[in-house]
């Protein structure tokens, strides 16, 4: 094995299931070991397809994928020695806990003794011990899921693949159970390639995300980078709430950007992603970073004029949703601090924004 | 009275109450007897219908297997009277013991008796009952029915002149066990043993041993039958639970065909096919495999039977299979297979067990269907190929020994409920799946 190599890598990987179309166009990533690195996308993207290219469900129609330095195009998926975890977590029915953790070591040959010091250790770990002798269909969901990870775990594998493991759990064991597998990543030091269309379980968890849309990569970053600094208005879309703003660009200035917006005012932006002056462009602002209050504008900002549509107290937030030159769906998100003021609908309102949280993308 | 009232309403903490005041399980009966009652209704067709034509019938069967009560009462045709016969010959058969010699009472019982019964004109069917148990003795009680009249003292000469035959040992132990109403003999006749003499129970001669052989094929073949359903049904059925929809209707169509055809169409299309100047055979010789002379005896014999009762149980294999294939996600077999299997492993581990009640279920069907089947043995079977069913048809419909058919049927039946039992405790009847 070579140990400077990444641990998975895909090399210029296609897919295609018939013969006319791409699922996944021409996929380049390299994961060095130890990485916990999320596949997001919407159904469709091609997220799920090089998961099982990797678990040597499908083979890939051109290119290379590399485990560890080695090529494994045509190396059957009982050879690959990767621990996975299904959607709906596929524990066998018939079998009891603990010989569902057995049979992974037992066509790997490993005498009685060992396997139950290995299923044992394996129990202890998602905390199922006392269940050994349980069938799945006794279990709760939450503990399904805890056994379908001890199972892909039990025969030590450096590379888990997880598909979609939480989706069938409700939010709050779903929350939880996320913060179990980070720990379980942390604490064996195992590569993971995690496959969701949860954009807030890919931030919690990840070191790093692949958002997938159309068969490519949109865009491989850490969570933050995605959050903070999309490259397109897929990604900007696609991760958390976002408004957007349509214009042209009518000046560039290095990283600045003049925006002419659609109903005639003109804004400064951050160029990420645009063509020269002229062209179509989409300002993205995050709905926490706008700003209403007359004494937080601050020297430098841009600043709009805004009608209040509509005001949702959500809690922890008030959602209070703009009608921001010429756009109706523009959504401001205030934290519910004392003192926190609550705008009405028909109000007035001037809103604002550092420059730097402005990004003009490609038009979509 | 009020007394007890009070205590059971006091000192039982088990027994809830309504709000008013009423007993919790008499108002819930209450309240759910309107819906049951409509239930009951609803199913009273089915369970009328049921009991008519099945228990009812099943019934008559297994009285029919312990009972013949020809030689005891006479039934006429026409007013449907019952006269009871032969009562004084069944008073001797009491008062002595089963091998005592008949003496000169008995014959005279015998010829009184022959009196009665050529006035009733019940001779035909007392000696046809006492001939299934004594081969060759009908004939005698006709013959001396005709001459009962004309017979005097001391009858057992008078008798003997008429049918020296009247004599042998086996006639008069065959009479003795009719007159009892309730007999096993029927029994004991469907499993190849019958009563000698003295009344002991033994073996019949090897030469006439016919019943035990053939419950032994049915067994045999059944089984056979079965083993190739399953064989040839597996395949169909897993690429029926997981090709595309579009081919697996048209798949799904094939599998079904053969229930929309007749059943004899089926089974002569079949002799088209097998028989020695048939489309196989005429294949095989044109094609310089086999000569003209060495055509193959394809029918007519087990292998047609085996042959054409495979092709027509198929789908009764297939369906269970199916329905129990169809909710295997493909995901468990890849997860095996990502745990480090074979495929074969995966399929002899992860898959396999998971039809098992699909294979029970359709194995079962088939089995039982394959053990009572008639029509097709019948037609392909030749001599070689009957079963059991055939030989209870025999009974039935030639020889008229209802009970004897109604015993073999019974041993059938029980074998069958054998059987299930046996799968009950192996697999868990709660485990079949039928569709």
């Amino acid at each position: 094995m070579d140990v400077t190599a990444p641990m998975v890598e895909f090399d210029r990987v296609q897919k295609s299931y018939d013969g006319e179309t791409l699922v996944v166009k021409d996929l380049n990533l390299a994961m060095p070991k130890g990485e916990f690195l999320t596949m997001l996308g919407p159904s469709g993207s091609g997220k799920t397809t090089c998961l099982m290219m990797l678990a040597g469900f499908e083979t890939a129609t051109n290119g290379e994928i590399r485990l560890a330095g080695r090529e494994i195009n045509h190396i059957p998926p009982h050879k690959r020695g990767i621990g996975m975890v299904f959607q709906n977590y596929a524990l066998f029915p018939h079998m009891t806990v603990a010989e569902n953790l057995s049979f992974p070591l037992e066509v790997r040959g490993l005498d009685r003794g060992t396997r139950e010091t290995k299923i044992k250790r394996a129990l202890d770990m998602v905390q199922m011990g006392k269940f050994a002798s349980r069938r799945p269909a006794q279990l709760s969901g939450g503990q399904q899921q805890r056994i379908a990870l001890a199972r892909a775990l039990v025969f030590e594998p450096d590379l888990v693949l997880m598909d979609e493991p939480l989706g069938a759990l409700d939010k709050q064991l779903r929350e939880h159970m996320q913060f179990e597998i980070k720990h379980l990543h942390e604490s064996l030091g195992i590569t993971v390639v995690y496959v969701t269309h949860d954009q807030s379980e890919a931030l919690t968890m990840s070191d790093r995300v692949a958002v997938f849309n159309d068969g490519k990569i949109q865009q491989l970053a850490p969570p933050e980078d995605l959050y903070e600094r999309p490259d397109n208005s897929f990604v900007a879309q696609f991760i958390g709430e976002n408004n957007k703003l349509s214009g042209k660009i009518e000046g560039l200035d290095g990283e600045q950007a003049l925006v002419r917006l659609h109903s005639g005012e003109l804004i400064g932006a951050t160029a990420v992603n645009t063509g020269g002056i002229g062209s179509e462009t989409l300002v993205s602002i995050r709905p926490e970073r706008v700003e209403f209050r007359f004494d937080r504008i601050q020297e430098g900002w841009h600043t709009l004029d805004a009608e209040v549509l509509e005001f949702i107290y959500m809690g922890d937030l008030f959602r209070t949703r703009l009608r921001v030159a010429g756009h109706d769906d523009f959504v401001m998100k205030c934290r519910n601090i004392q003192g926190q003021e609550r705008l009405a609908p028909g109000q007035r309102v001037k809103i604002g924004w550092h420059p730097a949280d402005a990004r003009a993308l490609d038009p979509v | 009275m009020a007394d007890m009232t009070a205590t059971s309403s006091g000192a039982a903490p088990q027994g809830l109450q309504t709000a008013d005041g009423r007993p919790l399980k008499a108002a819930l009966a209450a309240s759910q007897a309107r819906a049951k009652r409509r239930a009951f209704y609803l199913v009273a067709p089915l369970l009328a219908f049921i009991l008519l034509t099945f228990v009812l019938p099943i019934g008559q069967l297994l009285t029919r297997s312990v009972s013949d009560p020809r030689f005891i009462e006479n039934v006429d045709r026409s007013t449907g009277e019952v006269t009871p016969i032969m009562t004084g010959l069944r008073a001797w058969f009491k008062a002595n013991a089963p091998g005592t010699e008949p003496d000169e009472a008995a014959y005279a019982a015998l010829a009184q008796d022959l009196v009665l019964l050529a006035e009733l004109r019940g001779q035909g069917d007392v000696g046809t009952r006492i001939n299934y148990e004594a081969p060759g003795t009908r004939s005698l009680f006709t013959k001396t029915a005709r001459k009962a009249d004309d017979l005097e003292a001391p009858f057992k000469e008078a008798i003997l002149d008429v049918d020296k035959d009247w004599a042998d040992p086996v006639l008069w132990q065959a009479m003795r066990d009719a007159s009892s109403r309730y007999t096993l003999n029927f029994y004991l006749a469907a499993l190849d043993m019958t009563r000698d003499t003295d009344g002991n129970i033994v073996n019949v001669p090897e030469d006439r041993q016919v019943y035990l052989l053939l419950f032994k094929r049915t067994a045999i073949l059944s089984v056979l039958i079965t083993f190739t359903t399953l064989v040839l049904g597996f395949p169909v059925a897993y690429l029926l639970a997981n090709l595309p929809l579009r081919y697996s209707n048209l798949l799904m169509i094939l599998v079904l065909l053969p229930f929309w055809t007749s059943l004899l169409v089926r089974t002569t299309s079949w002799m088209v096919l097998l028989q020695s100047q048939g489309v196989i055979n005429d294949l095989l010789v044109w094609a310089g495999i086999i000569g003209d002379d060495g055509r193959i005896q394809m029918i007519y014999n087990q292998m047609g039977t085996v042959i054409a009762m495979t092709h027509i149980l198929l789908p009764f294999t297939v369906l269970p299979l199916y329905s129990v294939m169809r909710p295997i996600k493909p995901s468990y077999v890849r997860a095996a297979r990502s745990l480090g299997a074979t495929s074969w492993t995966a399929f002899r581990r992860v898959y396999l067990p998971q039809t098992v009640p699909g294979i029970g279920a359709g194995a079962l069907l088939v089995f039982i269907l394959a053990v009572g089947y008639y029509i097709t043995p019948a037609l392909v079977g030749g001599s070689s190929g009957q079963l059991i069913s055939n030989l209870i048809a025999f009974h039935m419909q030639n020889s008229l020994n209802w009970s004897l058919a109604a015993a073999l049927a019974s041993l059938l039946l029980a074998g069958v409920l054998v059987l299930y039992w046996l799968y009950d405790r192996l697999v868990g009847i709660d485990n079949l799946k039928l569709g």
